[in-house]
């Protein structure tokens, strides 16, 4: 299905996990520093580089755009390590995170909490997902190179829901199911 | 003695590095091909199909197919008979690693000082180097460049030795299993035993290396390697940990004489991005 971002809770509410879905929009680039940073901010009582009311939050650091291009290769990084930040983030009104990997239990209880998403791009895929984006600009801690934060509009990015507001993740249940059904057939 | 200028090393490092981001290894396209036509699950199918798509622009483009272009690790297997002239030999590498990731837009990910500042170097030094001294007057240059999110789910284990072969299949199993989606399957494994604790994380990283489809020559450590391939395709993992059958494209041993008292165990995960180039000088 085709979504558009920032995400309204309608849209949340009816991704499952397992969908695959195509977004575009606005979406904001953050990895390990700058939501450190981010943190920090929110706990001096400072606001976040970007709306984050139904932001969708890309973890990700690209490498460097080659004359002409919007932006480098741009695939997902492990998002386990920013699940120490996520659901202070997400009690701000972040509703979507596209990543690849584990997300902690906490994180998946906050997903369910303040009603949001996790989703994952294809982990290597950076040279195809940079095609889906349209426009790159850097809005805040430019000095952490490859870690700034970045505003991206992005046309039919493709992902897959893994952990949705049910409580439903698909690493989970794609491993149960296929680990049983190899089984079988053995 | 064969003389060999540092400059040429220089300029090989450079052309290594960018040649490792941008064009997959054959067998590993080969190994993505295979596991494309046997994947029996919708999802993992179709992120296969994503990574061969994408290995093939990336190709094209001279593009890294992967944001994360590693630690450049580079292996010199340097001619006992070569003279190196005109400067430091590991200079010359590092220098090779900082023009290849500037020049070839390849993004920058170290940053000094691990436990603290974390200030990035912005030229991608230093490179991690391993030399091994060989008969001969040729200097064979690898690059392998690791990226963090499969580096991360490396694991050793200091085993006993009762604990066996089985205890062998149970430590490597376990942490395939552990690392689930986050290694960016479907990986290689590299598996070392023996030797202490720093040699066989070092035969486990260069067990990544190997070929895909060649078996180790010794035949119990082949079986080995083939009864943890099947072994592992049967956790469900599948490719991306979406739930399927291929969560590794091969699984490569190295042993290593050990102490009496010891038998270790080390893991390397290798990403889908399982990149290398070499050239020999």
């Amino acid at each position: 299905m085709k979504i558009k971002a920032p995400l309204d809770e309608k849209t949340v509410l009816s991704l499952k996990a397992g969908d695959t879905a195509e977004i575009s929009g606005t979406i904001y680039v953050a990895r390990d520093a700058a939501h450190k940073r981010m943190v920090e901010a929110l706990d001096r009582g400072e606001k976040l580089p970007f709306d984050p009311e139904g932001a969708v939050i890309y973890y990700m650091g690209p490498s460097p755009a080659k004359p002409g291009q919007v932006i480098g290769s741009a695939g997902p990084t492990t998002s386990g390590r920013m699940d120490p930040y996520t659901p202070r983030l997400l009690s701000i009104g972040v509703k979507g995170m596209i990543g690849k990997g584990n997300r902690s239990q906490v994180v998946k209880e906050a997903i369910q909490k303040y009603k949001a998403v996790y989703m994952a791009a294809i982990g290597g895929a950076a040279a195809l997902l940079r095609k889906r984006i349209v426009r790159s600009e850097p809005i805040a801690y430019e000095d952490l190179g490859a870690e700034a934060v970045l505003r991206l509009e992005v046309e039919d990015f493709p992902v897959t829901v893994i952990n949705d507001v049910h409580g439903n993740d698909l690493y989970e249940q794609g491993k149960k199911e296929w680990g049983a059904k190899l089984a079988s057939l053995a | 003695m064969k003389e060999l200028q540092t400059s040429l090393i220089t300029e090989t490092v450079a052309n290594l590095c960018k040649k490792a981001n941008y064009y997959l290894p054959a067998d590993v396209v080969a190994a993505l091909e295979k596991a494309y036509k046997e994947e029996p699950s919708p999802a993992g199918k179709d992120a296969l199909r994503q990574l061969l798509e994408n290995q093939r622009i990336a190709r094209e483009e001279d593009c890294p197919m992967c944001q994360d272009t590693g630690l450049a690790v580079v292996y010199l297997d340097l001619g006992q008979e070569v003279h190196v002239v005109g400067g430091d030999l590991y200079a010359a590498v590092e220098e090779g690693v900082r023009q290849g990731y500037i020049k070839g837009y390849l993004r920058k990910s170290a940053v000094r000082q691990p436990f603290s500042a974390r200030v990035n170097t912005k030229d991608n030094t230093p490179p991690i180097i391993h030399t091994r001294i060989v008969p001969g007057d040729k200097l064979k240059i690898t690059v392998l460049p690791k990226g963090a999110g499969s580096e991360n789910m490396s694991a050793l284990g200091m085993l006993t030795p009762a604990k066996g072969v089985e205890g062998v299949k149970e430590f490597v199993i376990q942490t395939v299993d552990k690392a689930g989606s986050n290694p960016c399957p479907p990986i290689i494994v590299g598996v070392g035993i023996g030797g202490t604790a720093d040699k066989t994380m070092e035969i486990a990283k260069e067990a990544v290396l190997r070929p895909i489809g060649q078996r180790n020559p010794d035949p119990e450590v082949a079986a080995l390697e083939t009864e943890l391939l099947e072994k592992i395709n049967k956790l469900g993992i599948g490719p991306q940990g979406f739930g399927g059958k291929v969560t590794a494209l091969a699984v490569n041993v190295e042993t290593f004489p050990a102490h009496i008292a010891s038998m270790p165990v080390a893991v390397c995960i290798q990403c889908n991005a399982a990149r290398q180039a070499a050239a020999e000088l």
